[in-house]
């Protein structure tokens, strides 16, 4: 339809909102924010701007690869570094992929930012807010059109750092300040195998291009065991962005950011990184099949665990974060089965219907000024805007027909039916879990009467504090927040229907840039009437369950905990992983062992040569050790003991 | 006349030296009010001093002037280029980073032309092509250096000097033991002789590697790594930091240089092979790790960098296990470890400059005191945040590219295992890195009161932060420079 997109108007989709974010730290450096010649508010409309570009020019570029019917669309590559062998280019991917990712990053972002621009109104942090959001969404969109390992890495890696800057947004709040590092140090732990990945790669094929990975991958010129490697380490990276089992720890306390950042996490940028990262790399990916039983299996874990965590869950954030973790987990069940354009889909229609419940979630929480289920209920009559919108939300994520989630969601069982049946079989468990804690959110928080919200909890423990919030009958959020609820409504409804059976206008564009071989290996299933079925069945049933529980209480949760223990326990203490890393790993192991190191060194080593000294020379230890002149000879010793070390060392191997 | 005009950058610094001391001399004679007020005065010349050396070595790059000077005894070369500008840059810099510590102190005139003083004798370090033109550098260096780690003369100052002053002194005992095995196997003081030597024989094959290794543990002291690197802690908490800066940037930086210059001028025809790719990688490994671990649990800031400085001194001889493991003509180690120098450079005398500002408002170099910094001076905090992101090798700093450049060195030398211990150790130094600008981001500080760098601070720490960054984001004039130093050695 229009013409083919330009480079120049390619790359102004990551630049737009990187220039926001360079403008905004300008101002706040210059002192204009103070001085009062900037108004915050002016920031809020310069992201929000940049970001309507970028969203402007991503649609251009999606209709560009729709013409191309998503193959790549070709554009000269930039050298950047050249150190010996290794050369690094700078240049873009624009493929079927990269383009529908990019319409939903921007789309999603735009409508988060301007929801922010209402909620974070009264923050005093509104400029650094902006700055950080206009980042994080211009990193993102690198990662997304990215055309060499490298180049990905680096904005990999700076999402992880937006990410750690925005969850930890109140610095004030402990609970924030220790959120964020455990974001940033877990995903960082993932990124070592996506590190260790890239050197694999490099001495493979001696170059860090995706074009040339794919050739080399397919043409089977990477040895089976560095190809899987390889494949496992790029997996490992995107287990810790995408949240995956055992390293989801993370993404439930990232809500102690502000909820519009937990919508743009949850939704479309850091989480969806992981699966887009598997879906580039599929041509690989597929070449190896112990690296897709892998995914298959950690997706498979992470759905169900996750999922059951979902249930147990107070906080509705909370419950939101559980259920993206386990959203995610389907998606991987997808890549893990040779799905990979049901994953994207499903990436797709879940970036809409999570983002509308998370922001959602914060229009709850501008009513009532919590988080806490317990505090809710009634708000349906309260809130109608934001029921009415949470509820498409709810019902897409269940998977009822014929909402987006639905469509998506079918897919991937349908594909894990034909690949992996037992996949299949997780999966549709996972279906029953997922309507039990949706229905049982959507009960807590709107049904029945209201509990009062923040003035029946303590002071200290309150959520977002907003300044605003502390009303005594709550409220519908105003327009600028619930403008963009009704935006994602409708595309939480009708986002499905881009790829319907019969019609698969964006499966078609998401899988039109795949090698021909690989294309081959990806499973193709035809839609499924019984499959469908069952699964709108089951989910119903979760959500009759969640009603009889919760609603019509014909069930006592309390007894159902007794019948079921040991498992609330485990869930209540969230499997113990995060006892396991920070007090086992972190505190006793790494840590203890250090200063353990360091103590055995003072009391025997350090003590000992002065106690030594004295004994020898008549002196008094105490003396020696005010001077601490004792640890000179041994410092000495210990240099000389080193020098011979290193000979011994040298004559062994070179006699 | 030639050979004064290439030894021209060092000499600019030596005068410098000179005239400062002459000036701190004369000046009360003249008036006893201008000799109150010399700072400003003597700090200038320094920093005339180092910009005469800067515009020096430009010169001769812009005349394409190189050749050997003095019968021999140093060479001008793209490799000697590179560290003079590195030496005299870092030299300029911590005379601005001086500025507000000399303020409150009286050896002015003695402190500054003792960082010329050391900053030349690192240069004739990298530029010394004989054996004993390298040992009187290293002495000139050492012996300006024990100087100023204790030239505050307080109880802690004090003994970090006698530390260091007699460690410094086993470790060139040891240094001279390998260089006098060399000149008695070969005859020779000169490296080109000695190369001579060693490519022609094969005989005294063990006698030569007990050389080697002497040479190493002994400059491994300069280098600061495992475990030649007990002194480290200590001196840099002990010392002024300004010269903690120095010590860990410019005497390091200066190890590297002569080990780079003795084992492949001299060495590397037959010597340097595999085996020692061992002895090297073996020693980044345990620097790298042990470097990071005990920098975990450090609650001063200056002994944090101190481990901190170990572990990065490990990465870089990632690239020198490099250079011994590849292939002779790629010089991918060498450049590796010459681009890390360079890039270090900017990133840990940023860093140091920053805790100067810092420390020097909050009294205090105990990390937890940092709470709050961002709230009372927001440029400053971002500036050391942006220093430590570097050192932890985040993109789109220059410790990044430098990180990527060695692990790359490392790979192709088929020494993947330890690229693979890099990138672990990198991980693990990121949790303490971070730690610091948590506490100046995460924690209310005690007063509100607001503070801003000196400008000397200021101007330096600026150089630096958009140093790290401009290579950081393009990194090609810095890639060229270091392979062109290290075709030196082709």
């Amino acid at each position: 339809m229009l013409d083919p997109i330009k480079e120049g108007a390619v790359w102004a989709i990551m630049f737009l909102p990187l220039a926001s974010f360079a403008i905004i730290t300008l101002v706040s450096f210059l002192g204009l924010t103070r001085s009062g010649a900037w108004s915050p508010r002016y920031s809020g409309y310069l992201t929000i701007l940049a970001i309507l570009g970028s969203f402007l020019l991503s649609l251009w570029a999606l209709d560009s690869v729709a013409d191309t019917d998503g193959a790549r669309i070709g554009f000269d590559s930039h050298e950047w570094l050249t150190v010996g062998d290794l050369q690094v280019n700078i240049g873009i991917t624009l493929d079927g992929l990269a383009a529908v990712m990019l319409v939903v990053v921007t789309g999603v972002s735009l409508l988060v930012q301007i929801y922010s621009q209402e909620y974070m109104r009264e923050d005093e942090g509104y400029n650094r807010y902006f700055a950080f959001m206009s980042l994080f969404t211009a990193s993102m969109l690198g990662l997304v059109l990215a055309s060499s390992v490298l180049q990905l890495f680096v904005f990999w890696e700076l999402v992880g750092l937006c990410s750690y800057l925005l969850i930890g947004f109140w610095f004030q709040k402990d609970s924030a300040r220790r959120a964020a590092l455990k974001a940033f140090m877990v995903t960082r732990i993932g990124d070592l195998g996506f590190m260790i990945a890239l050197l694999i790669i490099f001495t493979q094929t001696g170059s860090l291009d995706i074009d040339e990975i794919y050739e080399a991958a397919i043409a089977g010129a990477i040895g089976s065991t560095a190809l899987t490697l390889f494949a496992l380490g790029l997996f490992a990276g995107a287990a810790g962005k995408s949240a995956q089992f055992p390293l989801h720890t993370w993404l439930p306390d990232a809500m102690e950011g502000p909820t519009p950042v937990s919508a743009l996490i949850h939704a479309a940028t850091m989480v969806a990184a992981g699966v887009y990262l598997v879906a580039r790399f599929y041509p690989v990916f597929a070449v190896s099949e112990d690296a897709l039983l892998t995914i298959a299996i950690i997706g498979s874990i992470t759905t169900i665990g996750a999922a059951l965590l979902g249930i147990v869950a107070t906080d509705i954030k909370r419950v939101m974060a559980y259920s993206t973790i386990s959203q995610l987990g389907y998606m991987m069940m997808g890549l893990g089965v040779g799905g990979m354009v049901a994953a994207i889909f499903h990436l797709f229609t879940h970036a809409f219907f999570k983002a509308l419940l998370f922001l959602g979630a914060g229009s709850v929480n501008h009513a009532t000024g919590t988080f806490d289920m317990r505090l809710m209920g009634g708000l349906r009559k309260y809130m109608p805007i934001t029921y009415g919108t949470m509820i498409v939300a709810s019902v897409a994520l269940v998977g009822i027909f014929p909402f987006s989630g639905f469509w998506s969601k079918d897919e991937i069982l349908a594909d894990a039916w034909a690949d992996r049946p037992w996949v299949f079989v997780v999966g549709m468990a996972g279906v029953y879990l997922t309507a039990l804690y949706v229905g049982r959110m959507i009960i807590m928080t709107f049904w029945g009467e209201y509990r009062g919200g923040v003035q029946a909890e303590d002071e200290e423990h309150a959520g977002d504090a907003h300044a605003g919030a502390h009303h005594r009958a709550p409220h519908e959020s105003p327009a600028l927040m619930t403008l963009p609820l009704l935006v994602l409504a409708v595309l939480a409804f009708g986002a499905g229907f881009l790829n319907v059976p019969g019609f698969h206008w964006l499966g078609d564009i998401i899988e039109g840039w795949l090698p021909h071989e690989t294309e081959e290996l990806l499973t193709h299933t035809d839609f499924k009437l019984w499959i469908a079925a069952t699964s709108v069945a089951i989910g119903l049933a979760g959500l009759g369950t969640a009603w009889a529980i919760y609603q019509a209480k014909m069930l006592d949760p309390a007894r159902i905990r007794s019948f079921l223990q040991p498992l609330p326990q485990l869930l209540d203490n969230r499997y113990y992983l995060d006892y396991l890393y920070e007090t086992v790993f972190v505190k006793e192991l790494v840590l203890g062992s250090a200063r353990w190191g360091l103590a055995l060194w003072d009391e025997y080593v350090i003590d000992g040569a002065v106690n030594g000294l004295a004994s020898a020379t008549g002196w008094s230890a105490e003396q020696l050790k005010l001077a601490q002149t004792g640890q000179v000879q041994l410092y000495g010793g210990v240099m000389f003991l080193g020098t011979i070390a290193a000979v011994i060392g040298i004559l062994v191997v070179n006699p | 006349m030639d050979d004064l005009n290439l030894l021209g950058p060092q000499l600019a610094l030596l005068i410098g030296a000179g005239l400062i001391i002459i000036v701190d001399l004369l000046l009360p004679i003249v008036s006893r009010q201008a000799y109150q007020g010399r700072l400003p005065l003597l700090s200038g010349l320094a920093l005339l001093a180092a910009a005469g050396s800067l515009g020096w070595s430009l010169a001769l790059v812009l005349t394409d002037e190189r050749g050997e000077a003095f019968d021999g005894m140093i060479s001008v070369d793209d490799f000697t280029l590179f560290f003079n500008f590195l030496f005299a840059a870092v030299a300029g810099a911590i005379v601005l980073g001086s500025v507000d510590y000399l303020a409150r102190h009286r050896f002015q005139g003695e402190y500054l032309a003792l960082i010329l003083i050391a900053a030349a004798g690192m240069s004739l370090m990298a530029a010394g092509t004989d054996l004993i033109m390298i040992f009187i550098a290293l002495e000139l260096q050492a012996i300006a250096l024990f100087a100023l780690v204790g030239i505050s003369k307080n109880e802690s100052g004090s003994e970090a000097t006698l530390k260091f002053l007699l460690l410094s002194a086993i470790s060139t005992a040891i240094t001279l033991y390998g260089m006098a095995y060399l000149f008695g196997l070969s005859g020779e003081t000169s490296l080109d002789g000695i190369a001579s030597y060693v490519a022609n024989t094969d005989e005294n094959r063990s006698a030569l590697v007990l050389a080697a290794v002497f040479l190493t543990a002994g400059l491994g002291f300069k280098m600061a790594v495992v475990p030649f690197q007990m002194w480290v802690p200590d001196v840099y908490e002990g010392a002024p930091t300004p010269i903690t800066a120095f010590l860990s940037v410019a005497s390091k930086a200066a190890g590297f240089a002569v080990v780079m210059r003795i084992f492949l001028a001299a060495l590397g025809e037959g010597l340097i092979t595999t085996d020692w790719a061992y002895l090297f990688a073996a020693i980044a490994a345990v620097s790298m790790t042990l470097g990071n671990v005990l920098a975990l649990v450090q609650g001063n800031i200056k002994r944090m960098l101190g481990y901190s400085s170990i572990a990065q001194a490990g990465t870089i001889l990632i690239g020198l296990a490099a250079v011994a493991a590849e292939d002779p003509q790629l010089l991918l180690g060498t450049s590796s470890v010459v681009f890390f120098l360079g890039a270090y450079a900017f990133t840990n005398i940023g860093a140091f400059i920053a805790i100067i500002a810092i420390s020097h408002k909050i009294g205090s170099d105990q990390i937890a005191d940092y709470a709050g910094v961002a709230k009372r001076s927001p440029l400053l905090a971002f500036a050391l945040a942006a220093c430590l992101f570097s050192l932890t090798g985040f993109p789109p700093t220059a410790g990044f590219i430098a990180k990527i450049y060695v692990f790359n060195a490392a790979v192709q030398a088929d020494l993947v295992w330890l690229a693979i211990i890099g990138v672990l150790n990198s991980v693990i130094s990121a949790y303490y890195y971070l730690r610091v600008v948590l506490n100046m981001f995460a924690r209310d500080p005690e007063t509100d009161e607001a503070f801003t760098p000196s400008p000397y601070l200021g101007a330096a720490l600026a150089a630096a932060v958009v140093g790290l960054f401009a290579i950081g984001i393009y990194p090609t004039p810095l890639i060229e420079a270091s392979e062109s130093a290290a075709r030196v050695f082709s």
